[in-house]
C-alpha cells in the first residue's frame, strides 16, 4: 500500500476508478491499486467511437490482464466525448501511467453534482485499508 | 501391490515418523458414519500375464476394421495411419504430461499444440484455432455457445444434413442452457436455401451446415452464406471429414466465421468413436470469445530472449471465469491433437490433396458400379464427396445380414434416423478401401435382389 | 538445448513422408464430380518434410517436454500417479482400437462387455446406482449431471429451481459448469478453523434460499486435502430444503474403499478417469469423466446405455426422459479400456492400498515440509495438502510462482500454484500412491534448499528457472499481441 499513488486532486470510486474534472469534462481511469492488483494489463475494451451514453456506476469497457479479467464502471454520468485509442495498441500505459497516458475515456457530465458521492484520496485510501 | 512402490516396511518407517502406527491411523478424519466397513465388490486383482488373456479374448470378440471390410462412414472415416505417428504420438514424455501449467518444461507440448492450432488454420483457411474440444459435436456446441453469447438466449437454425448424433447433442445442451434450435430440412441430399430462409429470424443466432453433410453431399455454400448471414447470424460450418478439405473449397473461402469438426480420424485410432478430437478455427474477431485452450508464441524474459511457447488469453478460461465463463471446459484432447500434426506433417501439402481425391475417386467408382445393379438406384443427384445414399429394394438390415457373410461391414442404415429412408443405406469409401473390395461389395449386391 | 524450430520451417518443396494407397480404380475428371464453386483453389500449405525430419522434430519436442514417466509432478487436484503401460497396450489391442462406432452390437460384444462392466465397478466404488460412461472429461461430467439434476426437478415440478451452492475453494469448472446449465451460482464460505464448509453460512443460505436451491456441488475430500466430517449432516440438510448433491470425483483418489459418495448422501458422482484410475493425462487429455447417479435419476441419464440380454451384449436406448446426448459416439473408450485395465490389476484389497498410500505419503510431506513451509491448514489431510509461501514472501518477497519455478531447476514438476484462491501463494501438493519414499525424501530435501536459498540468496529463486530449456516466458505480451499460429515469413515476436 505504502506504494501506490492516489493523487489527491482526483476523485474516486468504490470500484477502482479516478475522476479528473475540467469544467462538465471529467477523465475517467483505474486507480494505482487497481493496476497493481490485475497486474500486467493485456487488453481494453472501451468505447471507441465515442458518443456512448454513461450513467453512474455503468458498466463502459471490460479489462484484461495476463491473470484477470474485470469490468470497468463510471463514475458519472454523460456522454463519452472520447476514448484513449493509444490504449489499443498500448495497454500497458494503464500500468505505467494510470493518471497521465493511462487516461480511459473523457465524459461530459450531466451530474455534475455525482462528483460530490464519490471519495477523496485519503477516503479512498482508507476504504483500501479495510479489504 | 500394483504400482504403489513402497512396501510395507518402508511405509512403516513412514507412519512411525508420523507418530502414527497403521494405515488406518490416517482415516481418522472420516467419521464412521460414512466408513466403508467391507471391501469394494469387484473380482479379485489379476496379474499382468492373466490380464492380458482376459482383454485379448475380449478383444477377440470384437470383429474389427483390420478383419471386415468396412463401407462404414456416418461420422468416423477410417484412414490410413502412418507408422512414424504412433510412433513419435506415444513418447512417453507427450503421454504422461498434463496441461503445460509450468511452460518452461512443457515447450515440446506447447510447440506441437502450436503446430495443430496453425495446421487447422490451413486447412480451413481460417485465422485462429484452439488446442481442441472433446469431439465435433460438442465443438458445434461450442461454436453456439460463442453465437449466443453470455445471455444464452436465442435461436439456432441446423440443417437437417448436419450429423444426427450432433443434432441431438445441441438440443440436449440447448435445453439446459436456454437457447432454442430450429431444424431445416434438405431436398435431394442438400439443405433446402429456401426453407432456410424461411427460417431465418430476428432472434437467430448462428446458422449450423454441415459440409459434406451427413449423406455425403457438398452443400452449396455460395447459396447458403448470404442466407446464413441475415441479421446478426453468425455463419457455423460442421465438418466430421476434414480429409475432405484436400480438395473441397475452405470454410474462409465461402464466408463461414467459424468452423467446427471432427479431426480425430486425422491420425488417430478410431477406437469405438473415442477419444475423439474436436477442433474449432474462426476469423480472428473471435479471438477472445474461443473456448479451451490457446497456444501462443512469444519470448522469454530478461536478456536472451529466445522463443517460447505459452498458453495464453487464459482469462477466457473457466479457472479464472469461473461463473462468468463462456465454456467449462478444462481437459481437452491434446494427445490426439498432437496426433493430427503429426499426420499432417507426414502427409504433408501433397499427401493431403492425394489422400482426398483417393477417396473422391474410389467412392465414385463404387458409386457408378452400385447404380448399374439394377435395384440399387441413387437416392439423390447432388454431388458427393466419399459417401452417398443408396436406395435398396431390400431393408437395409436385411442387406447388412447378407453383407456380413461375405465378411462385409455394409453401409448406415439412414432408417435410423431420417423418416421415410429405411430402405436407403448410406456407403463410404475410403482410400483404405481397393478396387477389389469395392468389386466384393459389388458382387455381394448382386445377389440380393427384391 | 536451444530453440527447436517448427516443423513449418524444415523441410523443402517436393519431400514427402507418407505414401499414399494405389490409384487403382478408373478416374473420372474432378469437375464432373464438384462443382467449380467448391472446389479448392489451392492445396493447403502443409509443410513438406521427409521422414526423418518428421521423426527428428517431433523427437525433440517430446524431449523438450516433462512427464510422469520423467519425474515428480505433485501438481495437486490433478492426481498425476504413474500411467501403466500395461494400460497402454490393451487400449491399442486391434480388436479394440480398429473398432467403428456405428458397427452392429454384434460385432462388438467385447467392447459392450468392457463398458457394461466397467460401469458396474464405477458404480460399487461410488456407491451409485448406474453409471454413463459417455462424458469425456470432468468438466463435462459435471455439466451433464447438472443437466440431469435440471430434468429431475423440471420433472417433479421443480423446475423454478435456479440457484446451485458452491464452496469459495471450488475448482473453477464447478461454477462454469454451473452457468452453462444456466443456473446462478451462491458461494459457500470454508470455515477457517476445520477448512470445511461453514456450516453456520451453509444453514443461512439453504434458509434464505430454500425452495430455489437446486443443488450443492462439493468434492470430499476438498481442494485443501481435508475431508469435511459434516458431510452427512451437509447431506441431510440440502436434501430437506429438496435440493441435490453433486460429488466432484476430481480427489476420489482419497477415498477408494475407504468411503463412497452414495454412503456419504450424494445423488450424482462424476470420476476423473485420467486422475483416478491412471489414464494419462496426454498434455492436457484425454480423460473421461463418467457420471454416476441414484435409482432417482436414472431415467434422465444420456443414452444409450450398455445391456446385458439373452442374445448377449447391446447398446440399449435411452428413455423418453432422457436429457439426449452429451457427445457423439459412447465417451472415450480408449481411455475406458485403459480404465477397466487398472481396476482389474489391483481389484478392491488393492484400490484400499492405493487410496490409503496416497493419503501416507501426502501426510508425510506434509509433515516434513512443515517447519520450512507454513501449512494452510495444518491437520491431519487426505491424499494433498495446501503448502503456502507467506513465510518466505514476508521474509524476502520469494512467492509461490518463485518456488515453483526453482523446483524445477531440480528435475521435477512444480505443485499446483495459487490454486485454491482462499489460500494466498498456495502451493497444492499431491505426490500420490506412486512415489518411492527416496523421491519424496528428495522432494523434501529440494524444497528445503529453496527456502534456504529463499534467505541467503532470493535472487536465485526469484529468476527461476535456471536449467530448463527456455527461462521465464514474457505471459504479457503473449496477450498482448497474441500470436496464436505461424505464418509464412514472420517473425519471430518481438516486445
Amino acid at each position: 500500500m505504502a506504494n501506490l499513488n492516489h493523487p489527491t486532486n482526483l476523485k474516486y470510486s468504490k470500484t477502482d476508478e479516478w475522476v479528473r474534472a475540467d469544467g462538465d469534462q471529467a477523465t475517467v481511469g483505474i486507480t494505482d491499486y487497481a493496476q497493481d492488483q490485475l497486474g500486467d494489463i493485456v487488453y481494453v475494451e472501451l468505447p471507441w467511437d465515442g458518443g456512448q451514453t454513461v450513467s453512474h456506476e455503468s458498466k463502459f469497457g471490460d479489462i484484461e490482464s495476463v491473470k484477470a479479467t474485470s469490468e470497468l464502471f463510471s463514475p458519472v454520468s454523460g456522454e463519452v466525448v472520447k476514448a484513449n485509442a493509444d490504449l489499443q495498441d498500448h495497454p500497458e500505459l494503464i500500468n505505467d501511467e494510470p493518471y497521465e497516458n493511462g487516461w480511459m475515456i473523457v465524459v461530459k457530465m450531466t451530474n455534475p453534482a455525482e462528483l460530490d458521492t464519490l471519495m477523496t484520496a485519503k477516503e479512498y485510501e482508507a476504504y483500501l485499508q479495510k479489504r | 501391490m500394483g504400482y504403489v512402490p513402497n512396501t510395507p516396511e518402508d511405509q512403516q518407517a513412514m507412519l512411525t515418523r508420523l507418530g502414527l502406527s497403521t494405515l488406518e491411523d490416517l482415516l481418522a478424519p472420516v467419521p464412521e458414519n460414512v466408513r466403508l466397513r467391507r471391501p469394494l465388490e469387484l473380482p479379485a486383482a489379476l496379474s499382468e500375464p492373466d490380464l492380458k488373456r482376459l482383454l485379448n479374448g475380449m478383444a477377440a470378440n470384437n470383429q474389427n476394421l483390420d478383419n471386415w471390410i468396412s463401407f462404414l462412414g456416418a461420422g468416423n472415416y477410417d484412414h490410413a495411419i502412418p507408422s512414424v505417428v504412433p510412433h513419435l504420438q506415444k513418447r512417453s514424455e507427450f503421454v504422461t504430461s498434463y496441461t503445460p501449467y509450468q511452460p518452461e518444461v512443457s515447450q515440446g507440448m506447447l510447440q506441437a499444440i502450436y503446430e495443430f492450432q496453425t495446421m487447422i488454420c490451413q486447412v480451413t483457411g481460417l485465422d485462429i484455432a484452439n488446442a481442441s474440444l472433446y469431439d465435433g459435436s460438442t465443438a458445434v456446441v461450442e461454436a453456439v455457445f460463442m453465437a449466443i453469447g453470455p445471455g444464452g438466449r436465442g435461436e439456432v437454425v441446423v440443417s437437417e444434413g448436419v450429423d444426427p448424433q450432433y443434432r441431438r447433442v445441441l438440443r440436449t445442451y440447448a435445453h439446459a442452457r436456454g437457447f432454442s434450435v430450429k431444424e431445416v430440412p434438405t431436398r435431394n441430399g442438400v439443405t433446402s436455401v429456401e426453407d432456410l430462409d424461411a427460417a431465418m429470424s430476428p432472434t437467430t443466432a448462428a446458422v449450423v451446415v454441415q459440409q459434406p453433410n451427413f449423406f455425403g453431399c457438398i452443400e452449396d455454400m455460395t447459396a447458403i452464406e448470404p442466407v446464413a448471414h441475415r441479421g446478426k447470424s453468425i455463419f457455423i460450418t460442421n465438418i466430421t471429414e476434414p480429409a475432405s478439405l484436400g480438395i473441397l473449397a475452405p470454410p474462409a473461402d465461402y464466408g463461414a466465421d467459424i468452423a467446427v469438426g471432427e479431426a480425430m480420424n486425422l491420425g488417430n485410432a478410431i477406437s469405438y468413436g473415442g477419444p475423439a478430437c474436436g477442433f474449432i478455427a474462426a476469423r480472428s474477431k473471435f479471438m477472445r470469445l474461443m473456448p479451451g485452450r490457446l497456444v501462443g508464441q512469444t519470448v522469454e524474459e530478461g536478456g536472451k530472449k529466445q522463443t517460447g511457447y505459452v498458453l495464453t488469453l487464459q482469462t477466457r478460461e473457466q479457472h479464472i471465469r469461473r461463473e462468468r465463463a463462456t465454456s467449462n471446459i478444462c481437459t481437452n484432447q491434446s494427445l490426439l491433437a498432437v496426433g493430427v500434426a503429426i499426420y499432417l506433417a507426414a502427409l504433408g501439402k501433397q499427401g493431403f490433396r492425394e489422400l482426398a481425391e483417393l477417396c473422391l475417386q474410389k467412392a465414385h467408382y463404387a458409386f457408378r458400379q452400385i447404380t448399374a445393379i439394377p435395384g440399387y438406384a441413387a437416392a439423390f443427384s447432388s454431388p458427393f464427396f466419399e459417401e452417398f445414399a443408396i436406395r435398396l429394394q431390400v431393408s437395409a438390415q436385411k442387406l447388412e445380414r447378407h453383407l456380413e457373410q461375405s465378411g462385409i461391414i455394409g453401409g448406415y442404415p439412414l432408417g435410423k434416423n431420417y423418416a421415410g429412408m429405411e430402405d436407403c443405406m448410406l456407403f463410404c469409401v475410403t482410400e483404405t478401401r481397393t478396387k477389389a473390395d469395392i468389386d466384393l461389395l459389388v458382387s455381394a449386391l448382386k445377389e440380393v435382389q427384391a | 538445448m536451444s530453440v527447436e524450430s517448427l516443423i513449418f520451417e524444415k523441410g523443402a518443396p517436393g519431400r514427402r513422408c507418407a505414401t499414399m494407397a494405389a490409384m487403382d480404380v478408373p478416374t473420372e475428371a474432378l469437375d464432373r464430380m464438384i462443382p467449380a464453386n467448391m472446389l479448392r483453389k489451392q492445396p493447403a500449405a502443409l509443410p513438406e518434410v521427409s521422414e526423418i525430419e518428421v521423426v527428428r522434430h517431433y523427437t525433440h519436442l517430446s524431449q523438450r517436454n516433462f512427464g510422469v514417466d520423467t519425474g515428480f509432478y505433485p501438481l495437486g487436484s490433478c492426481t498425476m500417479k504413474y500411467n501403466p503401460k500395461l494400460n497402454e497396450d490393451m487400449a491399442a489391442l486391434p480388436g479394440f482400437a480398429r473398432l467403428h462406432p456405428l458397427q452392429p452390437d454384434s460385432s462388438v460384444q467385447g467392447a459392450i462387455q468392457l463398458v457394461y462392466e466397467l460401469e458396474q465397478y464405477l458404480a460399487e466404488i461410488a456407491g451409485m446406482a448406474r453409471v454413463t460412461l459417455q462424458p469425456s472429461a470432468g468438466a463435462h461430467g459435471e455439466l451433464t449431471g447438472l443437466m440431469l439434476i435440471k430434468a429431475y426437478h423440471e420433472h417433479q415440478g421443480q423446475g423454478h429451481r435456479n440457484i446451485v451452492l458452491i464452496p469459495d475453494n471450488a475448482h473453477g469448472t464447478n461454477p462454469a459448469s454451473a452457468t452453462l446449465a444456466d443456473y446462478r451460482t451462491v458461494e459457500v464460505k470454508t470455515d477457517p478453523g476445520n477448512g470445511g464448509i461453514e456450516m453456520d453460512h451453509l444453514k443461512a443460505l439453504l434458509e434464505a434460499n430454500g425452495t430455489n436451491i437446486a443443488a450443492i456441488m462439493m468434492t470430499n475430500p476438498n481442494t485443501l486435502g481435508l475431508f469435511d466430517s459434516n458431510v452427512a449432516e451437509i447431506a441431510e440438510l440440502v436434501h430437506e430444503v429438496g435440493g441435490q448433491l453433486y460429488y466432484d470425483g476430481a480427489n476420489a483418489n482419497a477415498v477408494l474403499g475407504i468411503t463412497r459418495p452414495g454412503d456419504m448422501g450424494f445423488d450424482v458422482v462424476h470420476f476423473n478417469l485420467h486422475k483416478t484410475c491412471s489414464t494419462p493425462h496426454g498434455g492436457g487429455g484425454p480423460g473421461a469423466g463418467p457420471i454416476g447417479v441414484k435409482e432417482h435419476l436414472v431415467p434422465f441419464l444420456p443414452g444409450p446405455l450398455p445391456a446385458k440380454g439373452d442374445n448377449g451384449y447391446y447398446w440399449e436406448d435411452a428413455g423418453p426422459q432422457s436429457i439426449g446426448k452429451v457427445r457423439a459416439n459412447n465417451g472415450n473408450f480408449g481411455v475406458l479400456v485403459r480404465a477397466y485395465t487398472y481396476i482389474r490389476t489391483y481389484g478392491p484389497d488393492g484400490l484400499l492400498h492405493v487410496a490409503r498410500s496416497a493419503i501416507l505419503n501426502a501426510n508425510y510431506l506434509r509433515q516434513e515440509l512443515s517447519s520450512d513451509y507454513e501449512i494452510a491448514f495444518p491437520l491431519m489431510c487426505q491424499h494433498e495438502f495446501v503448502a503456502t509461501a507467506e513465510r518466505q514472501k514476508a521474509e524476502s518477497g520469494v512467492t509461490a510462482l518463485d518456488v515453483a519455478k526453482r523446483i524445477l531447476d531440480f528435475g521435477m514438476y512444480a505443485p499446483t500454484i495459487y490454486f485454491p484462491l482462499i489460500v494466498h501463494e498456495a502451493l497444492m501438493i499431491e505426490p500420490t500412491e506412486t512415489e518411492t519414499r527416496e523421491t519424496l525424501d528428495y522432494f523434501v530435501s529440494v524444497m528445503h534448499q529453496i527456502a534456504e536459498e529463499s534467505r541467503t540468496n532470493p535472487e536465485i529463486v526469484k529468476t527461476a528457472p535456471h536449467t530448463t530449456p527456455v527461462g521465464r516466458l514474457d505471459q504479457a505480451l503473449a496477450a498482448r499481441k497474441p500470436n496464436l499460429r505461424w505464418t509464412p515469413g514472420q517473425e519471430v515476436t518481438h516486445s
